[in-house]
């Protein structure tokens, strides 16, 4: 069973990390668009999916995941945007799980953008 | 929407963008009954009498304004297809309640889904509000309360990965637990 005291474990540790890496200016954004219309697409399994990929990686010090709301366009979602620090904002379409992984590595690891997922390649 | 706990995930946005400090999500079910109730209540900003009528017409809205669109009239109608009932009620500066009530074996019943889901996210995305989910069936109940984690946590953000993963497989066990499923 899940208990309190375990998670008094994590407090111990974490404070400890957190003295190593303090906040990480550089880091990346990763953000689902998550209004009625995203959530109805599909979104949230696709959000999951990126904190899934980023943890699997260890990255969650590189990359932040969060949601965001509906960016009006909405025949496009599950919309997610990829916003990388001296870089300009991607923004990629109709996105789904299988998508992710190689959202995350082509371009949150190897700076390449997916060319064909984005806004640009799907109007 | 395709579940009921994507429904609680749009609504729940709701008491966020409402600057909501505490948001309460109880999900009561009953096979026994062939009920389901599943209330958000916050302690936002809340409505005026004029913008609580607005919010139940989808046809009412504008696209400009963020406050108003799909995300009430879809849950409201996920409970009323089912023979149930909706209701919403707010005060300025105090808050809001949105309860929506299922009669489970009617045949436009939605399955709840991955409600577990949505709360973690909620959570992980919305670190700086506190969440309460009660989560209750025949067989008992359980409580999240991130105020509590929070004492145990000592300044350590709830998105924090460890402990989003605890938060996590405590829903998952309880979960388990309520559901009369075996102990692992």
């Amino acid at each position: 069973m899940k208990s309190l005291a375990e998670l008094q474990a994590i407090r111990e540790r974490a404070k400890a990390e957190l003295n190593l890496r303090k906040e990480n200016p550089n880091s990346a954004r990763v953000l689902v668009g998550m209004a009625t219309c995203g959530i109805a697409a599909g979104a949230r399994p696709v959000l999951n999916a990126f904190t899934e990929e980023i943890a699997k990686r260890g990255l969650q010090e590189d990359i932040t995941v969060t949601q965001t709301g509906c960016i009006g366009i909405c025949q496009f979602e599950p919309v997610v945007e990829v916003e990388i620090p001296g870089e300009e904002k991607v923004t990629y379409v109709k996105m789904t799980p299988e998508k992710v992984a190689r959202v995350v590595n082509d371009h949150l690891v190897n700076k390449n953008v997916v060319t064909e997922y984005t806004i640009g390649a799907n109007t | 929407m395709r579940e009921l706990s994507l429904n609680v995930m749009d609504v729940a946005q709701n008491s966020v963008r409402a600057n909501a400090q505490l948001v309460t999500i109880k999900v009561e079910e009953s096979e026994k009954n062939h009920s389901l109730s599943i209330s958000i209540q916050d302690d936002g900003c809340g409505m005026t009498e004029e913008q609580l009528q607005q919010v139940i017409d989808p046809f009412f809205t504008t696209r400009t304004t963020r406050k108003v669109g799909l995300g009430v009239p879809l849950f409201k109608m996920s409970a009323e297809q089912t023979g149930g009932d909706f209701e919403i009620k707010s005060e300025v500066g105090k808050g809001t309640l949105t309860k929506a009530s299922y009669v489970t074996d009617h045949m436009d019943m939605t399955p709840l889904g991955d409600i577990n889901s949505t709360m973690s996210i909620l959570i992980r995305c919305n670190p700086d509000i506190d969440f309460v989910f009660i989560h209750s069936t025949d067989n008992g109940s359980f409580t999240l309360d991130t105020r509590e984690l929070r004492e145990v946590l000592q300044g350590v953000s709830l998105d924090t990965p460890d402990v989003v993963e605890w938060i996590n497989e405590f829903l998952e066990e309880q979960t388990r637990l309520i559901y009369g499923g075996a102990n692992n």
